[in-house]
C-alpha cells in the first residue's frame, strides 16, 4: 500500500480505494457502526435520531414546496392553495412539512426533557449542551419565519407582534424594526427576506447539528444512570444494539405523525390562517403557533414591554449557563431525590405556560403566568444552585453492567463477550 | 435502584405531559372570548370520521344552492368549473355549467378585452369586480371568498351548517344595529347578511325537499369538499399508511428483541 493513504480494512475493493483516499466508510463503521454505546439507555434515548429524521423531512418537503411556493404578497396565498389542490401531491407535502413543525417540536421538547432529567448538560457535555441550545434557537427563528410563508392572518399578524417587539429597545428599537421589516410594516419586503432566510436557516442548522453529533462523539453519551461506562462491559456496539432500537421509535414516530397528517392536518395550525392576510382587520386574538405559547406566556407576564421581551429571551439563553448553575456533581435525577421533584414541577410550570399562552390575556391566566414564570427562573436560578449544595444524593451504582444485569451478580461471559466480537 | 422504576415514572410523566400540551393545543381559546361561542348543533356528515367520504349528490346539490343563491354575493376564486367533475358532474354538464356565465378575456389581436362564455378551466366567476364594489353592494359589509371557509373557522362544517339555520328573532334585551341581522352562532351576534335560505328557494333536480336545514346540509356538503378536495384521497391513503405501519412496528420490535435477546 502506497504511503499517505488510509489502511482501510473495507473488503469491496471499490469502496476500499475510496477508503484508502477519504475514510468516510471506516468514519461510518467507527461513528455508527462500532462506536461504544451504553447498554442501558431507556427509550428517551431515541429523540435525537429522530429530530435528525425530522430535519431531513423538513428539508426535503421544503426544497419541493418551493418549487411552487410563490413568496409575494398578492401571490404568496393563492400559491399555496395551488399546492394543495393542483401539485400531484401538493396537500401532503404541505401538511406533511406544516405537521411536521410541530412534530420537530415536540421531538425536541422531549429530547430536551431528557438532557434536564438524566442531567446530560453537565461536564464533561457542556458544548454539546450549548450547540443543542443554538439549534432550538434557530429552529424557533426557522418556524416563525416559515409561518409567515402562506400570508393568512396570523402569518400577518404574528410577524407584525412579534417583530414589534424589537422596538421596545431604547434608542435604537424603532430602527431597528423598520430595518427588519425593510419598511413602515410588515409587507412584500419582509415576506421577501423571510422566505429567504427561512430557505438558508434550516442548513445552517443541519451545520450545527454535525458540530452537536461531533462533540457527542468526543464525550459519548450519557444514559439513564448518568455514571461513566468503565469499560467493554458497559458498553454496546451502536449497530445492531441502537440501530435496531432508534428503528422501533422511528417507527412509533411516522404512526404518530401520520395520524396527525392525514386525519388531523390542520388541528395544532390556527383557523385565522385560512384567511388571507389582511393589514386592516386584527384578529381577535392574536396567538402564535403552539411550540412558542410558553415563552409568549413569559412575555405577556410582564407588565413592562422590555421587561418582557428580556425575560423571554432570558427563559431561553439560561440554558447556556444551566451546567454552571446546577452545582450538583450527580447527573441523573435517579440518584437525586430532592431535586426530582423540583424538576417536575418546572415541567409543571413550562405546560402552564403553554397553556396560559394560548389563552387570552386577562385575569386568571395572567396571574397564573407570574407565578409559572417565576418557579421557571426560580428552579434555574436559585434551586438547582442551591440543592447542588444541601442534598445528599443516593449513592451511585457501580458501573452500569452491575444494575442492569439482573440480580446483579457476576456477568455470564456470553452475555459481555458476543456483541464485542461482533464489533 | 430497580431499573424500571424511574424510566416508567418519567415516561408516566411525559405521557401527562404530552397529555397537557394536547389539551393546551386544542383549546379552542381564540373563538371562545370573540362573543360567548354557543355550543353548535351536533350534525354529522359523511366526510366526518376516519373513513369519511362525501356524499356526491349532496355536494352536487349544495353546488346548485351556492350557484343559485350564495354567488350572488360570494366568490370562491380558488375553483375552477372544471374541477365539478369531483364531485360526479359529467364533462358536458360542466361545459354547459361554465358555459351559462359570460368571461371577460383577452386582449385579443387588436388589444380589446372581450366578453365569452366560460369554459371548464376558468375560475368560477366573482360576483364583484373587487372588494370595494362587494361592500357597496352589501351595506359596507364584505361577503369573504368562501373556498377555505370551511378551514377558516373553528369547526368549520358544523360552524357553516350552525350559521345558516342560526336566524331567530332577537331577544328582548338586544337592539340591532342598521342593517344588522341576529345569528346564535355568529360572533356577538350581529351579522351583515340576511338570512339567506329560505325554504322551497331552490328546486332541486333530484326532486329532493328543499327545507332550510336540508339546503343548510348541502351547501356545507359542497363547501367542505370545495375546502378540502383532498380529503377522500387523504383519510384513504393514512388507513392504509397507519396499518402498513402498525405492522412494520411489530416486526421492527420482534428485530429488536431477538438483536437483544443475548443482551438482557
Ligand atoms: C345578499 C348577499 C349574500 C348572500 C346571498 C349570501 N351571503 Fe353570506 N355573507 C354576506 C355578507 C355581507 C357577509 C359578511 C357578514 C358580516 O361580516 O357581518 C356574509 C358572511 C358569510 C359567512 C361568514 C360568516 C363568518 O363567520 O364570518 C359565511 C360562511 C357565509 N356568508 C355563507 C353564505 C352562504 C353559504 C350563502 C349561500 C347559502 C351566503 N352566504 C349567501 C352576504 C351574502
Ligand atoms: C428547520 C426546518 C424547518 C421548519 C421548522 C419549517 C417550518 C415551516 C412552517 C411552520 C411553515 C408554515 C406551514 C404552513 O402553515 O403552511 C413553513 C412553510 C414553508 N417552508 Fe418551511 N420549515 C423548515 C425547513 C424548510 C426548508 C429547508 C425549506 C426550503 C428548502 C422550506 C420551505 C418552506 C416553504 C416554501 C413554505 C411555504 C409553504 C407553506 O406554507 O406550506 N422550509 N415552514
Amino acid at each position: 500500500m502506497a504511503s499517505g493513504l488510509h489502511k482501510s480494512e473495507v473488503s469491496n475493493p471499490v469502496l476500499r480505494w475510496i477508503d484508502a483516499r477519504l475514510p468516510v466508510v471506516t468514519m461510518m463503521q467507527k461513528e455508527y457502526g462500532t462506536f461504544p454505546t451504553p447498554r442501558n439507555f431507556n427509550y428517551f434515548w431515541n429523540f435525537g435520531a429522530l429530530a435528525m429524521v425530522n430535519l431531513l423531512i423538513m428539508i426535503v418537503t421544503g426544497i419541493f414546496l418551493s418549487m411552487h411556493y410563490t413568496a409575494h404578497v398578492h401571490y404568496a396565498f393563492d400559491s399555496v392553495e395551488r399546492i394543495m389542490r393542483d401539485v400531484n401531491y401538493g396537500w401532503l407535502l404541505r401538511y406533511v412539512h406544516a405537521n411536521g413543525a410541530s412534530m420537530f417540536f415536540i421531538v425536541v421538547y422531549i429530547h430536551i426533557w431528557r438532557g434536564l432529567y438524566y442531567g446530560s448538560y453537565k461536564a464533561p457535555r457542556e458544548l454539546l449542551w450549548m450547540l443543542g441550545v443554538v439549534i432550538f434557537l434557530l429552529m424557533m427563528a426557522t418556524a416563525f419565519m416559515g409561518y409567515v410563508l402562506p400570508w393568512g392572518q396570523m402569518s400577518f399578524w404574528g410577524a407584525t407582534v412579534i417583530t414589534n417587539l424589537f422596538s421596545a429597545l431604547p434608542l435604537i428599537g424603532q430602527d431597528i424594526v423598520v430595518w427588519l421589516w425593510g419598511g413602515f410594516s410588515v409587507d412584500n419586503p419582509t415576506l421577501n427576506r423571510f422566505f429567504s432566510l427561512h430557505y438558508l436557516l434550516p442548513f445552517v442548522i443541519f451545520g450545527v447539528v454535525f458540530l452537536h453529533v461531533a462533540a457527542l462523539h468526543i464525550t459519548g453519551s450519557n444514559n439513564p444512570l448518568g455514571i461513566d461506562p468503565k469499560g467493554p462491559q458497559d458498553t454496546l456496539p451502536f449497530h445492531p444494539y441502537y440501530t435496531a432500537k432508534d428503528s422501533v421509535g422511528l417507527v412509533a414516530y411516522f404512526a404518530f405523525f401520520a395520524i396527525l397528517v392525514f386525519f388531523f392536518p390542520n388541528m395544532l395550525g390556527h383557523p385565522d390562517n385560512y384567511i388571507p392576510a389582511n393589514p386592516l382587520v386584527t384578529p381577535a386574538h392574536i396567538v402564535p403557533e403552539w411550540y412558542f405559547l410558553p415563552f409568549y406566556a413569559i412575555l405577556r407576564a410582564v407588565p413592562d414591554k422590555l421587561g418582557g421581551v428580556v425575560l423571554m429571551f432570558a427563559s431561553i439563553a439560561i440554558l447556556f449557563v444551566l451546567p454552571w448553575l446546577d452545582t450538583s456533581p450527580v447527573r441523573s435525577m435517579r440518584f437525586r431525590p430532592l431535586a426530582r421533584p423540583f424538576l417536575f414541577t418546572w415541567l409543571v410550570s413550562f405546560f402552564v405556560l403553554l397553556y396560559c399562552g394560548g389563552m387570552p390575556a386577562e385575569e386568571p391566566y395572567v396571574t397564573i403566568s407570574r407565578v409559572a414564570t417565576a418557579y421557571y427562573f426560580l428552579y434555574f436560578l436559585v434551586i438547582l444552585p442551591l440543592l447542588g449544595r444541601l442534598e445528599r444524593p443516593l449513592p451511585l451504582p457501580e458501573s452500569i453492567a452491575r444494575p442492569v444485569l439482573r440480580g446483579g451478580g457476576p456477568l455470564p461471559a456470553g452475555a459481555v463477550g458476543k456483541p464485542m466480537e461482533k464489533a | 435502584m430497580p431499573k424500571g422504576f424511574d424510566m416508567t415514572f418519567s415516561l408516566k410523566a411525559l405521557a401527562v405531559a404530552l397529555g397537557l400540551a394536547a389539551g393546551a393545543a386544542l383549546a379552542p381559546a381564540p373563538a371562545l372570548a370573540a362573543g360567548e361561542a354557543v355550543k353548535l348543533p351536533d350534525v354529522r356528515f359523511s366526510f366526518n370520521g376516519i373513513f369519511g367520504h362525501f356524499d356526491r349528490a349532496s355536494a352536487q346539490r349544495g353546488f346548485q344552492v351556492y350557484q343559485e343563491v350564495c354567488a350572488n354575493c360570494h366568490a370562491m376564486h380558488q375553483l375552477s368549473y372544471r374541477n365539478l367533475r369531483e364531485i360526479g358532474l359529467s364533462d358536458a354538464e360542466v361545459r354547459g355549467i361554465a358555459a351559462t356565465v359570460q368571461i371577460v378575456d383577452g386582449p385579443n389581436d387588436e388589444g380589446q378585452m372581450f366578453e365569452r362564455p366560460g369554459r371548464p378551466s376558468d375560475r368560477f366567476r366573482k360576483p364583484f369586480a373587487n372588494e370595494k364594489a362587494a361592500r357597496a353592494a352589501n351595506n359596507g359589509a364584505y361577503p369573504p371568498d368562501l373556498s377555505v371557509i370551511v378551514k377558516a373557522r373553528e369547526n368549520g362544517a358544523a360552524y357553516l351548517y350552525a350559521l345558516l339555520t342560526g336566524y331567530e328573532d332577537p331577544p328582548a334585551d338586544v337592539t340591532l344595529m342598521e342593517g344588522m341581522h341576529y345569528n346564535k352562532y355568529f360572533a356577538g351576534h350581529q351579522i351583515a347578511m340576511a338570512a339567506p335560505l329560505n325554504e322551497g328557494q331552490v328546486e332541486f333536480h333530484d326532486g329532493t325537499q328543499a327545507s332550510v336545514e336540508q339546503l343548510a346540509r348541502d351547501v356545507t356538503q359542497f363547501l367542505a369538499w370545495a375546502a378540502e378536495p383532498e380529503l377522500e384521497q387523504r383519510k384513504a391513503m393514512g388507513v392504509k399508511i397507519v396499518l402498513f405501519l402498525t405492522i412494520l412496528g411489530g416486526l421492527v420490535y420482534a428485530v429488536k428483541r431477538k438483536v437483544w435477546a443475548d443482551v438482557h
